[in-house]
């Protein structure tokens, strides 16, 4: 049983095509309806069963496949299991009315795109059609897919670095979280009763669950303003102290430590994270160089700052040279920029700072993030 | 002749100017186009960028991509753009910029 329906005119470019599959006429009729709205225009074909799915699918090629879990003869796994090995670009997502966590993660593990509970009112139906949509729009970008074996830091920073907008909600068990990511930055997070940072906490505190990516809504209120990268790090440090010994911690003195830093007894981080750098906007790492090359440097969010502090000092001393032979005075500091970061390195005493921002820091920004981070450094 | 001499001893030299314009050079680090003045030695801008270029290249190593270079000296401000490999290299003296 196949149906194409799609009554707007034809546009240059080659129609997406849905295709969707449920036991139930009614209700493959309403989807078909909603969906042949989407914006992008696209073709919407029905099969009642999952071998006639196959066969469709072995006939002609669709960027998307809509199923339903629960189908006489071929469940909607069965149909998966068979999609995904013999179209593995196909886009999969699965509608149930089942609210069974341990399904939702078999799914998920075996590579759908969305697990969804059957729309019951309007807006969840107006959910499903933009998620249907954002998937169309994701396959039309291309990418790569599989990334069911990656932990949830990774996933944000994957998020992140490549600066999308997109709601990832994770659920672990019975709790259900999300993470709202907005241009690369993480603007927000509930789970249960929290929201904010202490959410986002809350859900990296999870071992283990299933994620998945939905649509930004429009419009959401920022809560986080800290750097995805200070936010990493300071929820990694909170779970490494619920796991170490209180007592351990309870015996820092943070400004003999500052002052005596060849003699440091606490990590950098564990220091840079009470200063509270994490939390200046759009700061990823911060990395003191003393003049004097036998104290250690002092490093924040830079797991190895070696070839990093190599390179600054290199580049002053040869810059200072070049200064000097052609009479440009003394060097104060310099700044790089690229697409992903910018850095700033200027010299304070025997000291030079070099302090990592986003790439999409402004100018007028990093000047006072550098001033930030030098006061709280200096206090 | 002694008083000649005083009455045509050469000026005293003062400190060459800042040179103040654009070049532009070569992924070899070859001048391409130059607004600078001639009164600043080509070697000096050969100098310039090269290490520019030595800059971008060590930084890529280093794991940080840089497109934009600026570089504060006492007297002198130096931007360097990165381009195909090449780069697009501004000086500014000091006074020329407390004057904008």
């Amino acid at each position: 049983m196949t149906e194409s329906t799609n009554e707007l005119p034809a546009a240059s470019e080659p129609k997406p095509k849905i295709l969707l599959l449920d036991d139930d006429p009614d209700v493959l009729a309403l989807y078909q309806q909603m969906m042949l709205q989407l914006p992008s225009q696209p073709e919407v074909h029905i099969a009642t069963s999952g071998p006639i799915a196959i066969t469709m699918l072995e006939a002609e090629s669709f960027n998307v496949l809509v199923s339903d879990l629960q189908m006489p003869k071929m469940d909607g796994l069965q149909v998966i299991t068979i999609v995904r090995r013999k179209h593995p670009r196909l886009r999969t997502v699965i509608l149930s009315g089942l609210t069974d966590e341990q399904m939702r993660a078999r799914a998920y593990s075996m590579g759908i795109d969305l697990y969804m509970e059957k729309p019951g009112n309007g807006k969840e139906l107006n959910f499903l059609m933009d998620c249907v949509e954002s998937l169309l729009d994701s396959e039309k970008r291309g990418g790569f897919r599989g990334i069911q074996s990656k932990s949830l830091v990774d996933l944000i920073q994957l998020e992140c670095l490549s600066g999308t907008s997109t709601v990832l909600k994770i659920t672990n068990g019975k709790a259900e979280g999300k993470i709202w990511v907005e241009n690369g930055e993480v603007i927000d997070a509930s789970a249960d009763d929290s929201e904010g940072e202490e959410a986002f906490k809350r859900i990296l505190s999870w071992k283990a669950g299933s994620f998945e990516t939905l649509p930004m809504e429009a419009g959401h209120p920022r809560k986080i303003t800290a750097s995805y990268h200070g936010l990493l790090l300071d929820s990694a440090q909170t779970m490494d102290e619920a796991k170490a010994d209180s007592s351990a911690i309870d015996g820092i003195n943070l400004s003999e430590d500052l002052n005596a830093a060849s003699n440091t007894t606490v990590s950098d981080t564990q220091f840079f994270r009470k200063a509270g750098l994490g939390r200046i906007q759009g700061v990823e790492f911060a990395l003191k160089i003393p003049q004097e090359r036998s104290i250690p440097l002092q490093k924040w969010g830079l797991e190895n700052a070696g070839p990093m502090a190599a390179w600054v000092q290199d580049t002053l001393s040869q810059f200072q040279s070049l200064g000097d032979k052609c009479e440009f005075g003394s060097i104060q500091g310099f700044e790089g920029r690229g697409v992903q970061r910018v850095l700033h390195v200027s010299m304070e005493g025997a000291n030079t700072f070099a302090v990592g921002m986003l790439g999409t820091v402004s100018r007028e920004q990093v000047e006072q993030n550098v001033k930030k981070v030098l006061e709280r450094w200096a206090s | 002749m002694g008083l000649l001499k005083n009455l045509f001893k050469p000026a005293a030299r003062g400190p060459a100017p800042l040179p103040s314009g654009s070049f532009t050079v070569d992924r070899s680090g070859e001048i391409i186009t130059c607004t600078i003045p001639s009164s600043f030695s080509r070697d000096g801008l050969k100098d310039i960028s090269k290490l520019v270029l030595r800059v971008f290249k060590d930084a890529k190593e280093a794991g940080l991509v840089l497109t934009e270079l600026a570089v504060n000296f006492g007297a002198m401000k130096l931007k360097a753009r990165e381009m195909r490999g090449g780069a697009m290299i501004f000086l500014t003296p000091a006074a020329a910029r407390k004057n904008k």
